[in-house]
């Protein structure tokens, strides 16, 4: 297993977003989760890349515990440095992009390989540029963020992921704030990393794509996984009735 | 007294105009940016003391700043204020800056989206580093014009230092023109003052343009 959560509470004050959910993804596997809007998606992803802290369950990478519940009930994290290094096996990719607007395209790609990873610039470059190689937008690499269209923003947010090797990529929505004729460049490049056999998990709202791409769907309705299984199971016989419902709205 | 021995006379005053400026800035745009960081502390207990800092600074005139830090030695503690003149004057506009500026950066730090912060938590970046690399270039783009008017606003204010008896232009301004019976002092300080802003503006206006390779 890459990343093993299990029984994963969190809650922001009164609204419990998560209710002990447990999941875990192997290596070379590609996992969606689908689900409407509010059902604790994104919280999940960000939980396990550590931008939010748990309140109850633990978080494995690699068979090693990044935090895990004490005897009094509360979750606790590795220390800092520790935490770093766990930090270091997940790449995420958000919804917004995020790309560092002051930083050329190559600087987004090499600075974090340099300053975190301590990496050569030669080498760094070299790495990012066959990224960029394989994203298709090797001639933007001295552009600016703001000069690109959002399909290729998008590119290089999962080129510098990438960049600084990670054992598992998460995809937060990674098409949902393109206009729709640029989602397919994206889904386009996810599908090749799928094909080279990266570990994913993508929570997305392209169903076909999730379909074709996914080892395992995962369906989330209310802070729990209602269901999950083969996509081709889920999609097209899907055993709750929740699932259902919410596939239909996606029918035509 | 002729147009060239009032110039050469205020000569001196322009200078030491342009070293309370210089020394302003150089003590108030670094501590401005300590005090803003300190306004957003997780302590309770520092937050709240800059913030009073702030609001004790920016709600009492510059002009009675400056006596209190003059005169306040010797009324406070019959300290000897010999030679504390130019030091009172220096530290008094320093602290009222830092706490102008220090708003301006809180402004801009605070308008820099969440998802920087969190693409650079997530990349592996220490807290340091997010805030040097990522954050701060950034903030500063953002707040130049406000910072452009605040350093205008400091080439003007430098004739509060009058109030010290500190012979700057302004102060020698009024003397010459109380002693000579001449508007002409106020017009070459008046000269003054504007060239030297226009110098800031132009300044400042090259600086934006050197960050305005992204948007």
């Amino acid at each position: 297993m890459i990343v093993e959560m299990n029984n994963i509470r969190k809650r922001f004050d009164k609204l419990e977003v998560i209710k002990n959910i447990s999941f875990g993804v192997d290596s070379g596997e590609v996992v969606s989760i689908i689900g409407p809007s509010g059902s604790g998606k994104s919280t999940l992803l960000r939980c396990a890349t550590f931008l939010e802290t748990i309140d109850g369950g633990e978080i494995l990478y690699m068979g090693e515990k990044a935090a895990y519940t004490d005897e009094s009930g509360k979750a606790v994290y590795v220390h800092q440095h520790e935490l770093h290094h766990f930090r270091s096996y997940c790449g995420l990719v958000f919804q917004q992009f995020n790309l560092f607007p002051h930083y050329s395209v190559l600087k987004n790609l090499t600075d974090a390989q340099i300053k975190v990873q301590h990496r050569t610039r030669d080498e760094a470059e070299e790495t990012a540029m066959e990224l960029l190689g394989k994203m298709g937008i090797a001639d933007k690499a001295q552009a600016y963020p703001y000069q690109l269209s959002g399909g290729q923003q998008q590119r290089v947010a999962i080129a510098r992921a990438l960049a600084m090797k990670p054992k598992i990529l998460f995809f937060d929505e990674p098409t949902s704030a393109l206009d729709p004729e640029l989602t397919g460049e994206v889904l386009k490049v996810i599908r090749q990393l799928a094909e080279e056999k990266m570990t994913m998990v993508v929570v997305t709202h392209e169903m076909p794509f999730a379909k074709a791409v996914s080892n395992r769907v995962l369906f989330m309705d209310g802070g729990v996984i209602v269901e999950q299984g083969d996509p081709k199971e889920v999609f097209d016989d899907p055993k709750e009735e929740r699932t259902r419902q919410f596939l239909r709205v996606f029918e035509r | 007294m002729t147009l060239s021995t009032m110039l050469s006379t205020m000569a001196g005053g322009m200078l030491k105009t342009c070293g309370i400026f210089v020394l302003t800035l150089v003590g108030s745009l670094p501590l401005g940016m300590i005090v803003a960081l300190l306004r957003r502390s997780r302590f309770t207990v520092i937050r709240g003391i800059v913030r009073v800092y702030i609001s004790v600074i920016r709600g009492t005139p510059l002009m009675l700043q400056l006596l209190v830090w003059y005169f306040g030695p010797f009324y406070l503690f019959h300290w000897s204020i010999r030679g504390w003149r130019f030091p009172a004057l220096i530290l008094g506009f320093i602290l009222n800056y830092a706490a102008y500026f220090a708003e301006i950066y809180r402004g801009g730090i605070e308008s820099i989206p969440a998802g920087q912060y969190e693409a650079a938590q997530v990349l592996g970046y220490s807290k340091t580093q997010t805030f040097m690399r990522i954050i701060l270039p950034q903030v500063i783009k953002r707040i130049m014009p406000s910072v452009t008017n605040e350093v205008i606003t400091l080439v003007k204010d430098t004739s509060l230092a009058f109030t010290l008896a500190y012979q700057e232009v302004f102060s020698l301004a009024k003397q010459i023109s109380a002693s000579q019976t001449s508007f002409m002092p106020f017009v070459i300080a008046g000269v003054f003052y504007f060239v030297a802003n226009y110098a800031v503006e132009f300044a400042m206006e090259r600086i934006e343009k050197a960050l305005n390779y992204y948007r």
